[in-house]
This record gives C-alpha cells, sequence and structure tokens, in this order.
C-alpha cells in the first residue's frame, strides 16, 4: 500500500460527519455535531456501553438501516455525500474505501472457510483477479506480521490475536482508507492487545490510513490516538488532541471517566 | 416454601414507581392472557374438547351412536339439520361420535405424551446434569430406540400386544420417549454448565434443589413446546396405527380410525373424513397455542410478570 | 504478609500467623491439558487481598474454581484454617461452602434468570440457615443495602437489573452466608468503567468491614494494585513469579511480568513503558516447552532455560521468582538499555525466533538493526 499516495486532506478532512441523528422511532440515540478524521490520523471515541458510539460506526457503514435506525445528517468521505448513495454504492464503498474490523474476530470469519478464502472473495467482489487477489493477501499478511501460511488455515485454528490481524490484513487488502475499528482489542490478552495497537499506529505510519477507534478503554485511546471525541448518552461531549482531554478535561464526564480507571500503584 | 418468605415487599417502603410491588397470581394471569390472546384463544379450545369429553352423553345428539349402532336407512347422509355433520357408512351421526372421539384420541395423547415426560424428563436431566458414565448409558439406549423409525417400532410393539387402546398407548409411548430425552438432555447440560448453577454448588444447595429449582425450570420450556406441537403428532400416530388395524377398533368413536374408515368414501361422501380431520385439526392447534402461551407465561423476560 | 510454604518465612510475623488458605503445589488436568501445574500460593486471614494475574491459559480461573471444589485437582492439597479441603465430606464441606464463596466474571449469567433477586438470595441463607426464616427477608434487605442496592431489587428478575447491579447482587449472595474467604473471578472485567470503579470502592468497603481475604483473579494490573496486598503472576499453569504487589509491579524479577506490565495501556503519558515484544503465541498447554514455559518468548532465554525448570526462590525480601535470570532482571540491564530499538520492516514476516535478542518496539522510529 505503500503506492498509494496519501491524499490531501480538504478543508474539512477526509471523512466529514455534521450534524448526524440517528434514531429509533421518536427516540433518538445518537446526535453528533461534528467529528472529523484527516488522513492518516486515528480518532478515538470514547464512551461506555449505550453511550451510540456503535451505532455511529453502523450509521458510517451505512448500514444503520439493517438495525432499524434511521439517519439524518451528512457523512462525507473525500467530498462524497454518502447519506444520498443507493444501498449498491455504499456496498462499493464499504470495504473498498471503508473497512471495519470488530471486537471479536472469531464470529467475523465464518467457521466453514478458511481464511485465505474469505479473504480472496472478498478482494474479487472488489474486482481484482484471482492471481492478483492471492498475492495482495499474501503482501497484506506480511504488512500485519503474520506468514501467508497462516490463509491456509481454518478461522478455529487461529487465535484470537491471529485473527484480528487477519481482518486488518483484509482491509489493508482492499486498499481501504478508512478503518473503522470497533473495540477490536477489548477481547484480547493485554500482550496480544499491545501488539494489535502497535500494528494499528505502523500501519497508519506506513500506508496513512486512518483509523476511527472505538473503545470503552481510555487508556487504549491514550495510547492509540491523536484525536478523542468521548461520547455520552448519544452526545460527544467533549474532544480534542488525546494528550489534551486526557490529561486536562474540560467536561466533567470525561473528567469522572479517567478517575474510575484503577490507579497502578508505582513509586516512582 | 422458601419463596413466599421472600415474596412479601421487604419492610422498607418500595419507592413509587418503582417496579416490584408484589403482583397477585390472579393479576399475573389475567395480564398474560391480556397480552397474549392466542393464549386465551387455546386455552378456550381446549376447554371445549375437554367439556365435550365430559359431556358427551348429555350433549351430543344420538349418544347411542358412539357405540355399534347400525340404521341402515340413514347410511351415508349428507350434513342437514337433522344430522349436522352428517351419517356414516353404517348410518351413525358424525357430531355423536366426534364429540365422543374427544374421550379418546386426545386422551390417548395426553397419555402418551405424560408417559413420555415421565421416562424422558428425569432421563434428560440426569444425562445433562450429572454427565459422565451416566450420561453415556442413557444416551446409548436413547440411541438404539432412536435407529429404527419411530411407526415400524410402534407398529411391532402393538403387533406384538393384544390389539387395545392400552397397548396403543405403550407402544406409541415407547417410541415417544427418547426424543425427549435428547431434547431435556441438550438443554440440561447446557443450563449445567451456568455460572449461577456453578455459584449453587459453591454455596453448597443440595442436589436436588439445583435439579429442581434450577436445571429443571430453565430447562424445561423447550419441551413444554415440544409436547404442545406432539399432541397432534401422537393423534395421528394413533390413527395410523388405528388404520392397520393396531389400535382403536370399529365402535370406538376414535377420531383416526374415523378418518381411516371414511377414506374409502371420501368422494363423494366428504363428511366422513372432514369432520373428525377437523376435530384433530383444532386439537393440536389449541394445544399448540396453549403450549405457546404457557411459555411465554413462564418467561420472566415478559414484561406482564412486573 | 505471608511466607509461601516449603520456603524459608520471608517475613517473622509470617511464622506465627498460619494461612486462612494454603495451596500447596496444586495440580489441575482437564486431559492432556496441565491447567494448573504444581502451583503454591497462601492466603492470610482477612483482611488480605492476594491477586491472581495471567493471560487467557494462565490457569487462573482454574485455580479459583479448585478451591471452591467445583474442579477436581490432579495433585497437591488445599487447606483451609488448617483442614484438608479435599478431604471434605458431609457437614464438613457443607461448612466449607459457607465459609469460601465465588463471585463470577459474567454478570448476564451469574444469576438464575427465573428467579426473583430476593429468592436467590433466599437460597443462600436457607441453605445454610444463617437467619430464622422469619428474618430472611429483613436480612436480605440488609444484603442488598450492604452491597450498594435498593433493598426493593429483592422483588425484581436478574433481567430488570443492569450488569453492575447483577454483580452487586452475585456479592450479595456470597456475602449472605458470611464467608471468611471469597475467590473474585474477574469480576468488573466485564463491567463499564465507572461501574468497575465502583465496584471496586464496594469490594474494598467490605474487605475491610468484613475482615474478608481473598483471592482476585484478573487481568487488570490496576485492579490488583487497588485491592491486593500480594499478586502471583500466571503463566501457563505456573507461578512465574510473587510478592508484594508493589514490589511486584515496580521492580518485576521475572521477564514475563515485566513484558505484561509494559504491555498495559497508560493514560499517563510519562508512565508508559517500551513495550517488551514477547514472539511468537502463548505455547500449547497440552505440549508445554521443555524447561522454563516461557523459554519460546523469552527475550533473555539462555540455553540452560531450554532444560532446566526454574525453581521458584526468592528475588528480593517477601518477592519470589520463578527464573534463572531474575537477578539480571531485576539489574535492568538486558531488557531496555542493552538492545537497541528494532522494527521490524513490514515487508517481512517475523521470523520466529529462537534467540534471546530483546525487541523492543518504538514504532516512530525509523528503521534500525541492533
Amino acid at each position: 500500500m505503500t503506492e498509494t499516495p496519501p491524499t490531501p486532506n480538504g478543508p474539512s478532512g477526509r471523512l466529514a460527519i455534521t450534524s448526524l441523528d440517528i434514531s429509533f422511532g421518536r427516540r433518538k440515540v445518537v446526535s453528533i455535531d461534528e467529528l472529523r478524521l484527516d488522513h492518516a490520523e486515528i480518532v478515538g471515541i470514547a464512551g461506555e456501553s449505550g453511550s451510540g458510539k456503535s451505532m455511529t460506526t453502523l450509521a458510517i457503514l451505512g448500514l444503520a438501516s439493517t438495525v432499524g435506525a434511521t439517519v439524518s445528517g451528512s457523512i462525507v468521505l473525500d467530498g462524497q455525500e454518502l447519506t444520498a448513495l443507493s444501498q449498491d454504492d455504499l456496498r462499493e464503498i464499504r470495504g473498498r474505501r471503508i473497512a471495519a474490523i470488530f471486537q471479536s474476530p472469531s464470529t467475523a470469519f465464518s467457521p466453514v472457510y478458511k481464511v485465505g478464502a474469505i479473504v480472496t472473495k472478498a478482494l474479487r467482489l472488489h474486482g481484482a483477479t484471482k492471481s492478483e487477489a492471492a498475492d495482495r493477501a499474501a503482501e497484506a499478511m506480511r504488512q500485519v506480521l503474520l506468514a501467508p501460511d497462516l490463509l491456509r488455515r481454518y478461522p478455529s485454528q487461529l487465535s484470537g490475536g491471529q485473527l484480528q490481524r487477519v481482518a486488518i490484513a483484509l482491509a489493508l487488502a482492499l486498499r481501504a482508507e478508512i478503518l473503522l475499528a470497533d473495540e477490536p482489542t477489548s477481547a484480547l490478552d493485554v500482550t496480544v492487545q499491545a501488539e494489535v495497537l502497535d500494528l494499528l499506529r505502523d500501519l497508519r505510519d506506513v500506508t496513512g490510513m486512518s483509523i476511527l477507534f472505538i473503545s470503552h478503554d481510555l487508556a487504549v485511546v491514550a495510547e492509540l490516538c491523536d484525536r478523542v471525541a468521548v461520547m455520552r448518552n448519544g452526545v460527544i461531549v467533549e474532544q480534542g488532541p488525546a494528550s489534551q482531554v486526557l490529561s486536562s478535561p474540560a467536561d466533567p464526564y470525561t473528567a469522572e471517566l479517567l478517575d474510575s480507571v484503577p490507579k497502578l500503584a508505582t513509586t516512582k | 416454601m422458601t419463596e413466599s418468605a421472600v415474596t412479601q415487599p421487604p419492610q422498607a417502603a418500595v419507592p413509587a414507581g418503582t417496579p416490584g410491588g408484589r403482583v397477585s397470581r390472579r393479576e399475573v394471569t389475567w395480564r398474560a392472557l391480556k397480552a397474549n390472546p392466542l393464549l386465551a384463544v387455546g386455552g378456550a379450545l381446549v376447554l371445549l374438547i375437554v367439556l365435550a369429553a365430559i359431556f358427551a352423553p348429555l350433549i351430543a345428539p344420538l349418544p347411542g351412536d358412539a357405540g355399534a349402532a347400525t340404521h341402515p336407512f340413514s347410511v351415508l347422509k349428507a350434513p342437514s339439520g337433522a344430522h349436522l355433520f352428517g351419517t356414516d357408512q353404517v348410518g351413525r351421526d358424525i357430531l355423536t361420535r366426534v364429540m365422543y372421539g374427544a374421550r379418546v384420541s386426545p386422551v390417548i395423547a395426553i397419555i402418551v405424551l405424560a408417559i413420555a415426560c415421565v421416562i424422558g424428563v428425569p432421563l434428560g436431566v440426569a444425562a445433562g446434569f450429572l454427565g459422565g458414565w451416566l450420561d453415556e448409558a442413557i444416551m446409548r439406549v436413547t440411541d438404539v430406540f432412536l435407529a429404527f423409525p419411530p411407526l415400524l417400532l410402534a407398529l411391532a410393539l402393538a403387533a406384538v400386544l393384544p390389539a387395545s387402546l392400552t397397548s396403543l398407548t405403550i407402544a406409541i409411548a415407547a417410541v415417544w420417549w427418547p426424543w425427549y430425552v435428547r431434547l431435556v438432555r441438550g438443554q440440561a447440560a447446557s443450563v449445567a454448565g451456568r455460572p449461577y448453577i456453578e455459584a449453587c454448588r459453591a454455596l453448597g444447595v443440595s442436589r436436588s434443589r439445583i435439579i429442581f429449582r434450577h436445571i429443571l425450570p430453565n430447562s424445561i420450556t423447550p419441551l413444554l413446546v415440544q409436547v404442545s406441537l406432539d399432541v397432534g403428532g401422537v393423534i395421528l400416530t394413533a390413527s395410523a396405527l388405528s388404520f392397520l388395524g393396531l389400535g382403536a377398533q370399529d365402535p370406538v368413536p376414535d377420531w383416526g380410525l374415523m378418518i381411516a374408515e371414511g377414506t374409502s368414501y371420501f368422494t363423494p361422501d366428504w363428511w366422513l373424513v372432514t369432520f373428525p380431520g377437523l376435530a384433530i385439526l383444532v386439537t393440536a392447534f389449541a394445544f399448540n397455542l396453549l403450549g405457546d402461551g404457557l411459555r411465554d407465561l413462564l418467561d420472566p423476560k415478559r414484561s406482564f410478570m412486573s | 504478609m505471608t511466607s509461601a510454604p516449603d520456603a524459608v518465612p520471608a517475613a517473622p510475623a509470617a511464622a506465627v500467623a498460619p494461612p486462612l488458605l494454603r495451596i500447596s503445589d496444586l495440580s489441575v488436568r482437564f486431559g492432556p491439558v496441565h491447567a494448573v501445574n504444581q502451583v503454591s500460593l497462601d492466603v492470610a486471614a482477612g483482611p488480605f487481598g492476594l491477586g491472581l494475574i495471567g493471560e487467557s491459559g494462565s490457569g487462573k480461573t482454574t485455580i479459583g474454581r479448585a478451591v471452591l471444589r467445583l474442579v477436581r485437582s490432579s495433585g497437591g492439597s488445599i487447606t483451609f484454617a488448617g483442614q484438608d479441603v479435599g478431604s471434605l465430606r458431609g457437614a464438613a464441606l457443607q461448612a466449607y461452602r459457607r465459609d469460601a464463596q465465588i463471585v463470577f466474571q459474567n454478570p448476564d449469567n451469574t444469576l438464575d434468570p427465573r428467579m426473583l433477586i430476593g429468592s436467590t438470595i433466599a437460597e443462600a441463607l436457607n441453605t445454610h440457615h444463617v437467619v430464622p426464616r422469619h428474618d430472611v427477608p429483613g436480612r436480605i434487605a440488609e444484603l442488598l443495602t450492604e452491597a450498594g442496592l435498593d433493598p426493593a431489587f429483592a422483588e425484581r428478575y436478574p433481567h430488570q437489573l443492569s450488569g453492575g447491579q447483577r454483580q452487586r447482587v452475585a456479592i450479595a449472595r456470597a456475602l449472605s452466608v458470611q464467608p471468611r474467604l471469597l475467590v473474585l473471578d474477574e469480576p468488573t472485567s466485564a463491567l463499564d468503567v465507572r461501574t468497575q470503579a465502583h465496584m471496586l470502592k464496594l469490594i474494598a468497603r467490605l474487605r475491610a468491614e468484613r475482615e474478608l481475604s481473598y483471592l482476585l483473579i484478573t487481568h487488570n494490573f490496576g485492579v490488583v494494585s487497588e485491592l491486593c496486598e500480594q499478586t502471583a503472576v500466571l503463566y501457563l499453569g505456573k507461578v512465574a513469579e510473587i510478592g508484594a504487589t508493589e514490589v511486584l509491579l515496580n521492580s518485576p524479577a521475572h521477564p514475563y511480568t515485566h513484558a505484561l506490565r509494559s504491555a498495559v495501556p497508560e493514560i499517563d503519558v510519562a508512565s508508559r513503558r517500551s513495550r517488551i515484544v514477547l514472539p511468537g503465541d502463548a505455547p500449547d498447554a497440552a505440549n508445554p516447552p521443555s524447561g522454563c514455559v516461557f523459554h519460546p518468548r523469552c527475550p533473555l532465554a539462555v540455553d540452560r532455560c531450554r532444560t532446566e525448570v526454574p525453581e521458584l526462590r526468592e528475588a528480593t525480601h517477601a518477592h519470589r521468582v520463578a527464573c534463572h535470570r531474575a537477578e539480571d532482571v531485576l539489574a535492568g540491564a538486558a531488557m531496555s538499555t542493552h538492545h537497541r530499538i528494532h522494527k521490524t520492516p513490514p515487508s517481512t514476516i517475523t521470523p520466529m525466533p529462537a534467540t534471546s535478542s530483546t525487541q523492543i518496539a518504538a514504532p516512530q522510529t525509523p528503521p534500525q538493526t541492533a
């Protein structure tokens, strides 16, 4: 993916969300005034369960209607309004330009196919030839520091960390510009989580991929993200540079969240 | 009862608007009926069948026709004011026989299913909860029974036993229980692994209490639904055996037998088959609705409980 | 502070006060898998907390379940207040079921969905005849209040409560029989961060009020740091290191503890550490490596580690470690200063390293090899 030239940011960023409302019937679950994701930027959305962070992901993917929600407002990807697109056009964008990884990689892969078959199938759906697909899958596996041999295994033969890497490899192979990562490390062990976070950061550096990282874990957000938006009850209560928001929060809710994180007794 | 001790609200006042005030059993049932009208319909139909069975001698137009009567001059009469459901090949009133039939087919079905549950539930719970060699032993025996086509096995059993309704009931029950063992075992095994069962074990709650208070209530729902679906199935199986001369014999007003005997007259004398058929259909349907309704009633996640 | 078995008493106090719970050489096998392999741990009389830290497959949950006799041990012994737990029968076992209680991780399944909260707690109370029957409703209200819940919750079903509330009920149920020992199996890891904080406060309060001893099983260093005097780090069914929590956190003597500690994400930029890379995946517990089970992933492994199983030995005061190279780890040498920054170029496959080179990832730095 190094060959992909970095796209310059428009005035409003690579992905710009404005006045986004998501509701179930009359009940509004998300109401975002503004959220921006620039080129090669990692933006974290931090919040507790029920804060609407995952609904926001679904809306960006154009999948909110599949769970019965209605979306109004604007989601612009490189100047293109996504909310105005048909499901067919959205399908082309999903995966191809916006990829997503989720909390539980073991349920994201069908257990009856080898992971390689799943990856190449996705590539071929987006127009790659058979040999091209195989090459790109292998290359992407190397990028996520996995042996391409693992493509010949079934999902059950891979660990959770490996599967999450394969999911990221799929996004890379598709040359996705934006990765939506919804709690991608929450189900992983601490050391594996650290590896995946390092990998995401490296990929951002190398490929210029933009990442919207959704997590309930403020420490993870602090380690990975350039900017952070703190969500509560569907509303962004505070956003800004991660170092600033998480070191001197302006909103009392952010402060309370930070205060809730168990502290390590460090003597130094 | 342990629960009665705690079902009174604790002395602290329940804050206004907090769901938690005690709801009487009658109130619960009423709300359940309102929330689930199909349960009410099912219950009403089952009640209707029961009443027909009990009061058949009083309400049937021609009680004598329930037995071996013959009326050579009113053979195969179409439904009319005199015979609402028409008459059969020997001139008996079909409405009467359908009413009396409520004393045969549904009773057989209920006895068969009760026997199947009495055998199947304990074995299934034992296999699923206790596990180990007991599980292996129970399931292998069950598999042997399941290996035969059920109708064939029932047929063989019924053929060995003297032809009577009792034999018929035993023969069908003998092929029905293995399915229930398997169903209950799967449920019980999955419930047995849940943390609340572990918590009970850690608390030293007795094994019998774990089984009766936790495993059974949490694994019985699918069985309940299955049993309600099976009422129709058992009636049909019983008819099939009766048809082959292995169950109810002629003067008995068994719905299945009536259909079996009526098939040769189906065209043009459709009523011989249609009315007993409808009786089976309504019975099966009524128990289905009742089963669905009971499942909802027993599920605490349905809102009417609180 | 307690000493571990078969060791020179670490602190003089340990010689006088016997531990409430002593786990000696405990092994638990599931078929070919050695889930727990000769683990020895002591839990002092309360108030006292021993943290068990480890990743999946470390055996931490199995130890907790073995203590409660929810799984059979295949070797070693568990002694509670001087009694061998494994040989308890009848009334003695029932008494132990009162003395030792457990709180599980997942609040969704920890309560019977068909039972009112009150009935669930009543069941515990009545099983052990804790109070006369007519006092049961009052005691339920007290217990719920003590766990920070509205007593009216007794009349609710589990699904009407939030995850945090259900976890409080689970604690109330465990405490209803007045146990001396609690096994807390990841009690907060399924909860939101604020709920977790409230939960930790509750545990801290109950611990002080009821003089509880507990075994706290977790993967979160922050949680043990707040609640446990001592912590044991487990790897593949064995104790890698055990000692006072603060000592363990600040000067770990085992490379695995070091790596685990370095992987913990930190909000505070200043306290972030360079992550120590553990090559490869956690090994198969059915087929554990020879020698030190950690050697295939250890940045400091030497030949001796491949053949000789390290014994748990004194590293510093009241701090024991199972590592041949503990002195080097404590000297702070190899792990961070002697090794240069090394970044794997994205185009190469990571070799499965059998060598002892330490890799420290620092993604922002251009590639250079040691």
